[in-house]
């Protein structure tokens, strides 16, 4: 049970198209060039990457709402072309966590309101059910007692019960795969871990796959078995969450991992390698590798030709990089 | 929707608003029924024997209530009613008519003269010789004064007794003065009051065999009516009436006009985006540089001063106006909250979308917009008719303001005839933007009140 595959992702690609004076054509943003991975049921993997990476993108894609250019997605074994038109029967098992919960909520709608939503264009059960299922599914996310809540409007709400309805209403159609977009970056540092352990917890029970996306390395650990780097538009490193902070391969990983801020006051007087120059442009990414023009490693001759292609140095631990080539 | 707007219940000012607006609605469909649109338009075009019996710029009735003495009313006596005829055969045939004018006149005091005494008389007889009319006054004191003796007559006579310059020089002031006041001598003309009590006019004339006369007597008072009347005696009631509907009426479709259609081009325009997006960017761009006054007032000159061209005029105007921008920022912004990409996420059909999570937030927005927008275009029917560009048939608001503008009524210390039509104006501004700033606080729920 645990190990059937849930969404298996084959190299897709995600471009869009820029248009000189809102007319001509001039060229594509590839915001996704080639991108695979698998996920098993009950499984949380976390996409860790720069802004600008691609991982929203990612998201959409799975979820339908961008174009996908080319690739192939498959959902419970069902394959999906990407169009948002023909994506509905995707959309009840799917779950949508945003990033900033004020804007993903519909201010003119109260929180009774936007929990059914779903379930009526989804056509889920009777009006007696969907009250049934509300106040199942806000009880699951602690906003209690239920009967204050129904009635109010997002803005009435505090960030984090704002984050815990966005939550619930990822859950309310009983899917098996939540995609949650930086669900807690805009939220206070003290409401972080709450809303983390909380997606935890049901994911847990409902034996959920989830992806997360975030920036922010620090919190992958509370949450996932698997970690994905994402580069400029690739995955570059694919790892268990141990495996990636212990073995670290990707010279990118090791960058990020460098990064993350350490609360020792030594820190003040240590020098940090932080990797020279900004991410790729992604309208006309470097040939070859495309983190060479920052790698303080690369084989000259090599990195700027070819792109790696994934090797498996490690069991479980792929690695897009030259320095590891099996 | 409707449980929102049940919400305005709680803003008294919303109250107060809307129950202006239906005041000035009833006012609208009374105006409508009492006086037909073509007989409202026959009355304000005016013309001979629409208006004979009213006087010239009098006040409103209700201005008695600031003054000590009563103010005159107008006083028409005919053969028709009080007068009293009697004919009688003279030798060479011919019928000797008499007329007795009598009245009562119960004003008196400095304020208490009328304004102008007129005598109308309509004569049926065969010949080409005109007959001689004679008229004579009687006073209450019992004196008989002879206002004019062999004076031909016209088969349709009017006779300016106030203008007579001879009765002029014989009383040493106006003849109405002169007529209505004890003749006391010394007593400087400023300083004589009405005298109250019974008056006639006596009118005589020869006709020949089978002619006949009929007179009336006009005593022409200093108020009139509610509303007052204009330098052509029409009763700016009329205009006052009917131009509540008609200033309505272009508010309300110069606002739908506008309003409606550049909501839905700017929500065409985002939704699609691309080269439509393009498209009325540039005209709306191009559109906002070109001043719509002058056109206004171009077209008015050269065309046609037609309200309901106007009202065209400024619709196809306003369309690609700065609420194109502004409606097209809300719409771009409305359409990338991520609120929206949530529903479609969750399945929401394009329909569903737009009708349930982009219009109720831009909705809330133009709703209060639109009624507040309501009296600037009413505001700008009454300003090209200001500026002499008005319908040259209809009675409106802003016509009673160009009149009196042009009669200097404000010098002359008309102001019933400036002010009636600015208040009703400014009431109705106020109405809207009271319904519009509740509207406001119901649609907005950060406005909210808890």
């Amino acid at each position: 049970m645990a190990n059937e595959l849930l969404l298996s992702v084959k190299g897709i690609h995600t471009w869009y198209e820029l248009k000189k004076w809102g007319v001509f054509h001039a060229g594509f943003v590839r915001a996704l060039d080639g991108v695979s991975f698998d996920l098993r049921k009950g499984e949380a993997l976390t996409v860790v990457g720069e802004s600008g990476s691609g991982k929203t993108t990612l998201l959409k894609t799975i979820l339908g709402l961008a174009p996908m250019t080319k690739g192939e997605i498959s959902f419970n074994g069902q394959k999906f072309d990407g169009k948002s038109d023909s994506a509905g029967w995707l959309r009840s098992r799917v779950g949508f966590v945003q990033q900033d919960p004020y804007g993903a909520l519909p201010p003119f709608m109260t929180v009774r309101r936007i929990l059914s939503e779903p379930m009526i264009i989804n056509k889920f059960g009777t009006p007696a059910e969907r009250e049934q299922r509300i106040r199942e599914v806000m009880e699951e996310v602690r906003l209690l007692p239920v009967n204050d809540f129904l009635n109010k409007f997002p803005h009435m709400l505090s960030g984090g019960q704002q984050q815990r309805l966005v939550i619930a209403r990822a859950l309310v159609l009983r899917p098996s795969l939540i995609v949650a977009d930086e669900p807690v970056s805009m939220l206070d540092a003290s409401v972080r871990v709450e809303i983390l352990e909380l997606m935890r917890r049901v994911q847990k029970a409902h034996n959920l796959g989830v992806i997360y996306i975030t920036h922010d390395l620090s919190t992958v650990r509370y949450f996932s078995e698997r970690v994905f780097i994402m580069y400029a538009a690739r995955i570059v490193e694919k790892a268990g969450v141990n495996e990636i902070i212990h073995n670290t391969l990707h010279p990118y990983t090791k960058a990020l991992l460098a990064a993350i801020p350490d609360p020792d006051p030594e820190n003040a007087h240590r020098y940090r390698d932080v990797p020279p120059g900004e991410p790729p442009s992604l309208v006309k990414p470097p040939s070859g590798c495309r983190f060479h023009p920052r790698c303080p490693v690369r084989i000259e001759g090599l990195c700027e030709r070819e792109i790696p292609p994934a090797f498996e140095p490690v069991r479980d631990h792929f690695v897009e990089c030259w320095l590891h080539k099996t | 929707m409707l449980r929102r707007l049940k919400e305005l219940r709680r803003y008294p000012t919303a109250i107060f608003g809307i129950a202006v607006i239906g005041l000035l609605v009833l006012i609208s469909v009374y105006a409508m029924i009492a006086l037909p649109y073509s007989e409202a338009i026959r009355l304000w075009r005016g013309g001979p024997g629409v208006w004979d019996e009213n006087p010239r710029t009098a006040v409103p009735a209700w201005f008695d209530l600031f003054t000590r003495d009563k103010l005159p009313r107008t006083i028409v006596v005919s053969t028709a009613d009080a007068g009293v005829k009697t004919v009688e055969r003279l030798p060479d045939g011919r019928n000797r008519i008499q007329i007795m004018l009598p009245f009562n006149y119960p004003y008196e005091g400095r304020n208490g003269f009328p304004t102008e005494v007129t005598l109308f008389s309509e004569a049926v007889y065969e010949g080409t010789t005109r007959p001689r009319l004679s008229v004579q006054w009687k006073t209450p004191a019992g004196e008989t004064l002879t206002l004019a003796t062999n004076r031909p007559m016209r088969t349709s006579d009017t006779y300016y007794i106030s203008q007579d310059s001879q009765l002029l020089t014989r009383f040493g002031t106006l003849p109405e003065v002169g007529l209505f006041s004890e003749a006391a001598v010394g007593v400087p003309a400023a300083q004589r009051t009405a005298v109250k009590g019974e008056y006639a006019v006596v009118v005589q004339a020869d006709l020949p065999e089978g002619g006949d006369f009929n007179a009336k007597l006009v005593v022409y008072g200093r108020a009139h009516g509610l509303a007052g009347t204009d330098h052509r005696r029409r009763d700016i009631m009329v205009a006052l009436l009917w131009g509540t509907p008609l200033a309505l009426v272009f508010g309300l479709l110069a606002a739908v006009g506008s309003t409606l259609t550049t909501f839905i081009l700017a929500g065409i325009g985002t939704w699609y985006g691309g080269k439509t997006d393009f498209i009325f960017q540039r005209i709306t761009q191009v559109n906002m540089v070109i001043p719509t006054l002058p056109i206004l007032i171009m077209v008015g000159q050269f065309y046609s001063r037609s309200l309901w061209l106007m009202l065209g005029i400024i619709i196809a105007m306003s369309i690609f106006s700065g609420a194109m921008v502004t409606y097209r920022a809300m719409f771009l912004q409305a359409k990338e909250a991520p609120y929206i990409e949530a529903a479609r996420a969750y399945g929401a059909s394009n329909f569903r979308t737009v009708f349930r999570y982009l219009l109720p937030r831009i909705v809330p927005v133009l709703l209060p917009n639109f009624v507040t927008v309501v009296p600037s275009f009413v505001f700008l029917e009454a300003s090209l008719a200001v500026l002499g560009l008005g319908d040259p048939i209809l009675p409106t608001w802003g016509k009673v303001i160009h009149d009196a503008q042009t009669q200097s009524a404000l010098y002359k210390g008309l102001y019933y005839w400036v002010l009636q039509p600015a208040v009703l104006l400014m009431i109705t501004g106020f109405a809207f933007a009271m319904v519009g700033f509740a509207l406001d606080r119901v649609f907005n729920p950060r406005l909210r009140t808890v």
